[in-house]
């Protein structure tokens, strides 16, 4: 008979404020099975768990409930112990009487009597557990990163560094995302193309690091340590092998549109190179805007290149590649004004947001960084600032705190007071969030040196008055309404996802939180993880951050994946789909329900078979099979049965 | 022709029966004939937004039941306030049986019970709507060329969402109407800006710098007139002009019209049909300006 | 004069007898002040239409008494409309209102206004005694 020792823990008084911890440990000691029960505040610390060893070794347990947090969180930690200890790791079960318990009752007698359930169950289940061994996989080490702005790069460069190759696909015609864009950056004003564009040269020329530009992923098949991915190379219209990047096509071509580069503030051919810096230095045809390809009447661009490598027929190519681990980082965007009606709702040419700001302060925007207002040129000599446009307003728009926009308006409205002196900069905001190394500092000293006004107070209505915008507002430290006239208005738009996330993640299989930013596996003890295992993520597709955090974020993200590779094998849970090859008659239902086609046909036996390293013991197919020929290791029909007959034991029949 | 039952309401049988002829006259030329609700009451005037309050909305709710009683479960309006007043009622009650039941019980001497199905629409979205701003412009007879027209909301017909006829900060129905009739619409930010509502009983002033604010921006942004759906709008706007010269000396004035009146004219109906008359600001020199 | 914060006041029966009648949830609010910005009336009222939630917030009742802020607000609903959180700012006002009136003390006496009574529309007389008598 099994040995079997309990081990509940109070969580400090997470769990001990609301279940008599010390009743249950006695009661469980006259409880078939267990030779030792025990209760002690912090289990996980280091003398909780040197209780645990202790116990294992006095009592010759061989089985351990520990009562205490989710799984989630310290299952890895008191298996590992069991397995130091000289025990088979997966004979020790996790009773959560936290999140499952104490966290969401409020009376102790019911709360400690649904405890002494929890843990009756998990006892029966210990008690027919078998001993298991962790399924050992090879990893092909290679990693995909997924978005070729700052996060992709760092997390590219990262594993790239450490000696392992690194496809680096970027949707857009250049690497470089959003940071590409802006001036300077907070809060030590270093030029935002000065740091990153080394990066992107380093990133294209790592002799780890293939480059794939103009490129989307298109699908994924496979498991942690061995995809399958598809990559579509968007079709350029160009032959980069042979184009030299001299430009010519694009100052010849007649054509001049927008340039979403610009924020539309500036225009493009289109034959073109979103910006000069661009990596790959090659351009694009618009087919949407080009005359030959729209009319046939054009061609100008043909003549031109002496390099010959111009093809308007061009079609994408898909290519196929296996990789080991996989970083999202596919960036954010604003939301877009036209959300907001009562801030003119995008009509308002002198009304923009902070990214169309940034770059008329760059020296090489559109503007040459004079700070000109988009309806006629004028120098802007009253500037407004509004943040929290479309953030913390879950009433119509983003719920969240978008994070950045305190310290890049801070920085915007310093910018511009560097560079018009006799200008005013003005600040609404709610509350300045300037939580980071040197960023309070940086406030003060746009307050201090560069008289940045802040008006306490949000901003209600903006209008076209006078050939200025008008600005409806509140100063609640005054208790005053504020109006006045600006010449250019800049908005702190929230952030949210890149358009397409939402897509990408289904294609990933990676889940998503309210508001479409990928969803890490916990917020504060498995950040970098997706939820899906061989998903990394990095920068603003998980939550909206800066340019430290998305880095360090990156690099993490790099770290996790370097560990990964730089095991022997990979270790993936045992605890999967079994078959009973005696009792399967092949109808193949498991293999239908399946969503992670682990599940498939032995055709000579005439069985389904389980692929033990697709498997991830969801139980589908289990509950599916109708002839019992399927099981869960270490979670059969017996165990689940006597747990719930432990849990129901007592209970009136109704 | 269609028909539909129409809430005229206190008002417009009084000092904006300018507003009721017009309309009228209108929908007869766009084949869609009102046909006045019988043994219609006040409204309320105001929607009630005390939640233990239900006693207010017993006006609401027996207008709602004459509409029912001539087996119909939809009926219009012109006048914002009435507008605003019966539809926000008409949804709390619809959608709460309790409260039905027991405004039911309170009207006991009435022969039936409101079921909770009529609905309110507004004039402006039976032409929106149901005979189309496309049908409109067919039908204009004397396009309102070189007039340019500034679209005046207020709040009751965009506010709260639940009830709002457009988006409550861009809407453009108003617009859309100007376009139609010929006309151009000017930019005009204070669309829906307050007009100080009933304050002016109490507030003159508060409203005369409502009024002088308005029309100001109206005016700066190129208004030859102002196009408004309420009577109570039309008063502050139009005939508050009076107190805001006393207040503003140099205060030019500008015409006041319900799109009713401008939409008789741009039909081509006779003129009369508008009761000029009871508007405040003279508008003899823009219509003859039309008929040129 | 400091006015004496305690749990008393930030708990009073007050506060919810507002939430009540208005169907508001009081301390939804962040003072963001987008309110105030918007509202047509604000320059002439004493006090801005969030400092009156604020007052609400600290139950402190004198100050809300006193202010002339709730009789000026004629319902126009554009403050919550722009809310970001929602709140009927409208409907906190008549609470506020109907606190006063349900004492049987009338902010308006429509015998003062009789001169120009007859050539006023009939909705502005009829609302304004709705909202400002009881």
């Amino acid at each position: 008979m099994k040995r079997m020792g309990l081990f509940i823990c109070h969580c400090g008084t997470n769990i001990a404020d609301t279940v008599d911890v010390e009743k249950l440990a006695k009661k469980f000691e006259s409880y078939p099975g267990i030779v030792f029960s025990t209760n002690y505040k912090y289990m996980c610390s280091h003398p909780g768990q040197a209780l645990i060893a202790d116990a294992i070794k006095e009592h010759d347990l061989d089985g351990v409930i520990v009562a205490a947090c989710s799984p989630i969180l310290h299952e890895t930690t008191f298996r590992k112990l069991a397995r130091q200890s000289g025990i088979n790791p997966y004979q020790c079960e996790i009773a959560n009487i936290r999140e499952q318990c104490s966290w969401v009752h409020k009376d102790k007698e019911k709360a400690t009597a649904k405890a002494e359930k929890i843990i009756k169950s998990i006892i029966e289940k210990t008690r027919l557990n078998e001993d298991l061994k962790p399924i050992e996989v090879d990893v092909t080490r290679k990693a995909l990163v997924i978005g070729g702005g700052v996060a992709g790069i760092q997390a590219a460069l990262d594993i790239a560094d450490a000696g392992y190759p690194v496809l680096l696909v970027e949707k857009e015609p250049s690497i470089g995302g959003h940071m590409a864009q802006l001036s300077e950056t907070f809060p030590t004003l270093d030029c935002s193309q000065c740091i990153l564009t080394p990066k992107m040269v380093e990133a294209a020329t790592h002799p780890n690091i293939e480059l794939l530009a103009y490129s989307e992923v298109k699908s994924v098949d496979g498991y942690v340590g061995n995809f399958t991915v598809t990559i579509e190379e968007k079709a350029t219209g160009i032959d980069w092998d042979i184009c030299t990047g001299c430009g010519q096509c694009s100052e010849i071509c007649p054509i001049s549109v927008p340039s979403e580069f610009e924020k539309g503030l500036g225009n493009r051919p289109a034959i073109y190179t979103p910006f000069p810096q661009a990596v790959p230095n090659k351009p694009i045809i618009d087919s949407e805007n080009c005359l030959e390809m729209k009319t046939g009447a054009c061609g100008l661009c043909v003549r031109e290149c002496e390099a010959e490598a111009i093809n308007f027929n061009m079609e994408p190519t898909y290519r196929e590649e296996e990789v080991g681990a996989i970083v999202v980082a596919t960036g954010y965007e604003l939301y877009p004004i036209m959300n907001l009606g009562e801030y003119g709702g995008g009509e308002i040419e002198d009304v923009i947001d902070g990214l169309a700001f940034e770059r008329l302060l760059s020296s090489s925007g559109p503007t040459n960084g004079k700070i000109r207002r988009p309806s006629d040129g004028k120098l802007v000599k009253d500037i407004v600032f509004i943040q929290c446009a479309g953030s913390r307003d879950p009433e119509k728009h983003k719920p969240y705190c978008s994070r950045i926009c305190c310290m890049y308006s801070t920085k915007q409205a310093m910018l511009y007071k560097h560079s018009v002196h006799d200008g005013q900069p003005y600040i609404f905001y709610i509350d300045i969030r300037s939580g980071g190394k040197g960023y309070e500092e940086f406030v003060e000293r746009a307050q201090r040196e560069d008289k940045v006004i802040y008006i306490r107070g949000k901003v209600s209505k903006l209008y076209r008055e006078n050939g200025k915008v008008k600005i409806a507002g509140v100063d609640t430290i005054a208790n005053k309404p504020i109006e006045l006239e600006a010449d250019l208005v800049v908005l702190a738009m929230a952030m949210i996802p890149t358009t397409g996330t939402e897509k990408l993640a289904n294609v990933l299989k990676l889940q998503t939180d309210a508001n479409g930013f990928l969803q890490e596996t916990h917020p504060k003890l498995r950040p970098l993880e997706s939820t899906t295992a061989g998903f990394y993520l990095a920068g603003c597709s998980q939550s909206p951050k800066d340019i430290p955090d998305t880095v360090s974020q990156a690099s993490g993200a790099a770290a996790k994946v370097v560990g990964l590779f730089s095991g022997e094998y990979l270790q993936l849970e045992p605890t999967i789909a079994t078959v009973d090859e005696e009792l399967c008659s092949g109808c193949g239902i498991c293999i239908s329900v399946c969503p992670y086609s682990a599940r498939e046909m032995d055709i000579g036996k005439g069985i389904a078979k389980v692929n033990e390293a697709l498997c991830v013991g969801c139980g589908a197919c289990v509950v599916a099979c109708p002839s019992g020929a399927t099981d869960q290791k270490n979670l059969t029909d017996e165990q689940i049965s006597s747990m719930a007959k432990a849990i129901l034991k007592g209970e009136k029949e109704s | 022709m269609k028909e539909i039952i129409y809430y005229p309401g206190c008002t417009l049988k009084n000092t904006a029966k300018n507003f009721e002829d017009s309309a009228i006259a209108c929908s007869e030329a766009l084949d869609f004939k009102l046909h006045e609700l019988k043994d219609w009451y006040c409204c309320g005037t105001v929607y009630s937004l005390t939640s233990d309050d239900l006693m207010h909305h017993i006006a609401t709710v027996r207008n709602l039941l004459r509409v029912q009683e001539e087996g119909q479960e939809r009926f219009t309006t012109l006048c914002s306030m009435c507008y605003n007043t019966l539809k926000r009622s008409s949804k709390r009650i619809n959608e709460n049986e309790n409260d039905r039941e027991t405004l039911n019980s309170f009207m006991d001497e009435e022969e039936n019970n409101y079921e909770g199905k009529v609905d309110i629409i507004h004039y402006l979205q039976i032409l929106r709507d149901e005979i189309g701003f496309d049908i409109i412009k067919e039908k204009v007879k004397r396009p309102l060329k070189n007039l340019k027209l500034a679209p005046y909301y207020g709040c009751l017909l965009l506010r709260p969402n639940e009830v709002a006829i457009d988006d409550p900060d861009s809407p453009s129905i108003l617009e859309d109407l100007i376009t139609a009739m010929g006309a151009e619409a000017v930019y005009f930010p204070f669309k829906n800006e307050c007009c100080g509502a009933y304050e002016t009983v109490a507030e003159v002033d508060l409203v005369v710098e409502r009024a002088h604010n308005i029309i100001g921006n109206a005016k700066r942004n190129g208004a030859d007139a102002i196009l408004v759906s309420c009577p109570l709008c039309a008063f502050n706007l139009d005939n508050r002009q009076k107190e805001v010269l006393e207040k503003y000396p140099d205060f030019e004035g500008i015409p006041v019209l319900y799109f009713t009146q401008a939409l008789a004219l741009a039909l081509g109906l006779d003129p009369d049909v508008c009761r000029f008359d009871l508007n405040y600001q003279p508008v003899e020199d823009l219509v003859r300006g039309i008929e040129q | 004069m400091a006015f004496e914060l305690s749990k008393e006041s930030v708990q009073s029966d007050f506060i919810k007898k507002i939430e009540e009648l208005s169907g508001e949830e009081i301390s939804a609010c962040y003072h963001c002040g987008k309110c105030s910005a918007g509202c047509p009336s604000a320059m002439a009222m004493d006090l801005l239409p969030n400092q009156i939630i604020r007052a609400i917030q600290l139950g402190d009742i004198e100050t809300l008494k006193t202010s002339n802020t709730p009789w000026i607000c004629a319902s126009c609903v554009t403050c919550y409309v722009r809310c970001p959180r929602g709140i009927d700012l409208c409907s906190i006002m008549e609470a506020v209102r109907q606190m006063t009136l349900r004492t049987n003390k009338d902010h308006i006496d429509i015998k003062k206004y009789t001169g120009e009574l007859a050539s006023l529309p009939p909705i502005a007389v009829v609302s304004a005694l709705r909202k400002m008598s009881s």
